[in-house]
């Protein structure tokens, strides 16, 4: 019986193993290597640390890395204030039936490509689209409105991609909120501002910090996003490496951008979670 | 402020216009897309110019319908291979990861546990290169051995079933784990009283315990490889998906096609999310 049991945790041990092993470890050490060689003459490298010189002294890649992780605080500070008042409505307002179908509402689009939905915010946006037009009918313009391909844009379309990352596990902390609680709250004498300092966001914080980084992380790894609704100036960081890899075919400095962005995502991550004194394992798991 | 709670009228509807108001941004994107790919127009936007079937059954120039558009077609069906190749393997290896996790204690656990979500914390993008990369050393490192050139471990649908493979395999694992932790245990043992052998009651007690979880899996690997974008775009060659060969088109400027095909895209994917809500409600 032992012996079986052995045999069987080595079964169920190799794919776990295979799969970290080959698709997420070593092709990253690997990664790593590459970016810390230089290429001297064809097919001749020697190691060093030169793409990430490079990466760290030219202006317009430092800029637009310090860009891509400013817009995506400011992208997940943004989803988390527009999805903090709808998740606390359907969690605490909503009974019943609307209950489940204004949660229902909110997955489907999640369900949609996120291609189709930048789609829909180019045709909405667009100089002949219909917010354009729609402007101009009211008076408001008179001319064709250009909205795409500037910050604010962008923005828009960041914060609609992630939004349901953001109001999934904040509706599920708030629904394990037991209404008597807030009671007793105002009973004590709370208004309703302090009942949602003290007792509905220490809460809710679990839901918080798993959403926050869920969207952070969405945001900084965007590329499609970034791409169609962006303009000229807002280059993202995963369009750089895209653009060192496959246009450039500078996998040196493609791998040393690809691990900055790495290393920036988990700082960020380590950081939320080290600030809220929680474990990946409970954030994720 | 809770409704047992009396708020004033003034704040109430603030409030609920604030919550509409959130559900038509939810639905506007999503909302145009459908609306114009019936537009008897080249362009997806205003003006109106009539109501079409054409963008769908079309089979003349210039409007030439999805079901004519041989790549349109193709793109669909590389891209259902591919889910449904992804959607096989990962479940399968969520499954004994899910047993592993559940039913043994070992040393380096936690780590492997860690290791185990890490995939969901990394960008689709690094996840992409840094298997092209590897895929790329293996290849050139057989090539200098044997003189043997792998077309497998170049850019192409091999690649990007394994890429979008190792990340969809941790949603697998956490899906079917959940699962497996409401298992009441005393079931198994009682078929090894019965006389079972350890496989046979894991067969015949555990799986179909873990099926709904499982098929649930399979849906939502499907629907998350059929929309892989990041990953993909790394590591496609020349067979490109869906999501890819719409992206290709939708920057050379866009018809009403691309309307069609993604009005087709969410009535399947919501198809498929409805059934499963429903599937697992019954169960």
């Amino acid at each position: 019986m032992r012996n079986q049991s052995r045999v069987a945790f080595y079964l169920l041990l190799m794919p776990l193993v295979l799969w970290l092993g080959l698709l997420i470890i070593i092709p990253h050490i690997d990664m790593l290597l590459i970016s810390l060689r230089e290429r001297v003459s064809f097919g001749v490298y020697d190691r060093s640390l030169a793409q990430y010189e490079k990466a760290l002294t030219e202006p317009l890649y430092l800029r637009t890395f310090a860009r891509t992780a400013v817009m995506s605080v400011l992208a997940t500070a943004i989803t988390l204030l527009i999805a903090f008042p709808v998740a606390y409505y359907i969690a605490k307002m909503a009974r019943g039936r609307l209950q489940q179908v204004l949660f229902l509402l909110c997955l489907i689009p999640f369900y949609v490509s996120e291609l189709v939905r930048t789609f829909g915010w180019m045709i909405l946006l667009r100089e002949t689209g219909i917010v354009s037009n729609l402007l101009q009918w009211a008076g408001l313009a008179d001319q064709p409105v250009e909205m795409l391909y500037t910050d604010a844009t962008m923005m828009v379309g960041l914060v609609y991609t992630s939004m349901l990352f953001m109001v999934v596990p904040l509706v599920t902390t708030l629904e394990s909120l037991d209404d008597s609680v807030i009671e007793a709250g105002y009973d004590l004498g709370g208004s309703g501002l302090s009942v949602l300092r003290e007792i509905i966001i220490p809460h809710a914080m679990p839901g918080i910090v798993s959403g926050c980084i869920v969207v952070f992380m969405l945001s900084l790894g965007n590329y499609l996003t970034p791409t169609m609704l962006g303009g000229k100036d807002s280059l993202w960081f995963t369009e750089m490496i895209y653009n060192q890899f496959i246009v450039r075919s500078n996998w040196e400095l493609g791998a040393a951008f690809g691990f900055m962005l790495l290393v920036l995502s988990s700082v960020i991550v380590w950081g939320m979670l080290r600030l809220t004194g929680r474990t990946l394992k409970e954030t994720m798991g | 402020m809770i409704p047992t709670i009396p708020q004033s009228r003034t704040v109430r509807i603030v409030y609920g216009g604030y919550v509409a108001l959130f559900f038509l941004y939810l639905a506007l994107p999503l909302t145009v897309v459908a609306v114009f790919a019936f537009n008897d127009s080249q362009f997806p936007s205003l003006p109106w110019e009539g109501f079409t079937w054409n963008w769908f059954f079309g089979d003349t120039r210039p409007q030439i319908g999805v079901f004519h558009e041989r790549g349109i077609l193709g793109a669909v069906g590389t891209s259902a291979f591919v889910a449904a190749c992804v959607a096989v393997l990962s479940v399968a290896v969520g499954t004994t990861n899910a047993f592993l996790f559940n039913r043994y204690d070992f040393r380096g656990k936690g780590l492997l546990y860690v290791l185990m979500l890490l995939p969901l914390v990394i960008p689709g993008i690094v996840l992409g290169i840094s298997i092209l990369v590897f895929s790329s050393t293996l290849a050139n490192g057989i090539w200098d051995l044997a003189q043997m050139d792998i077309q497998a471990l170049r850019p192409g649908l091999l690649l990007v079933i394994l890429g979008q493979f190792s990340f969809i395999t941790t949603i697998a694992t956490l899906v079917i784990s959940a699962r497996l932790q409401k298992f009441d245990r005393t079931l198994e043992e009682a078929a090894l009283n019965l006389g079972a052998d350890r496989l046979t009651a894991v067969r015949t007690i555990t799986l179909p315990f873990l099926a709904p979880a499982m098929i649930g899996a399979v849906v939502v690997a499907f629907l998350m490889s059929f929309e892989n974008f990041n990953t993909t775009l790394m590591l496609v060659g020349s067979d490109a998906p869906l999501t890819i060969a719409m992206f290709d088109r939708l920057k050379e400027g866009s018809t009403p096609l691309l309307n069609a095909v993604s009005l087709l895209l969410m009535l399947g994917s919501s198809l498929l999310a409805l059934m499963m809500i429903l599937f697992q409600r019954r169960s």
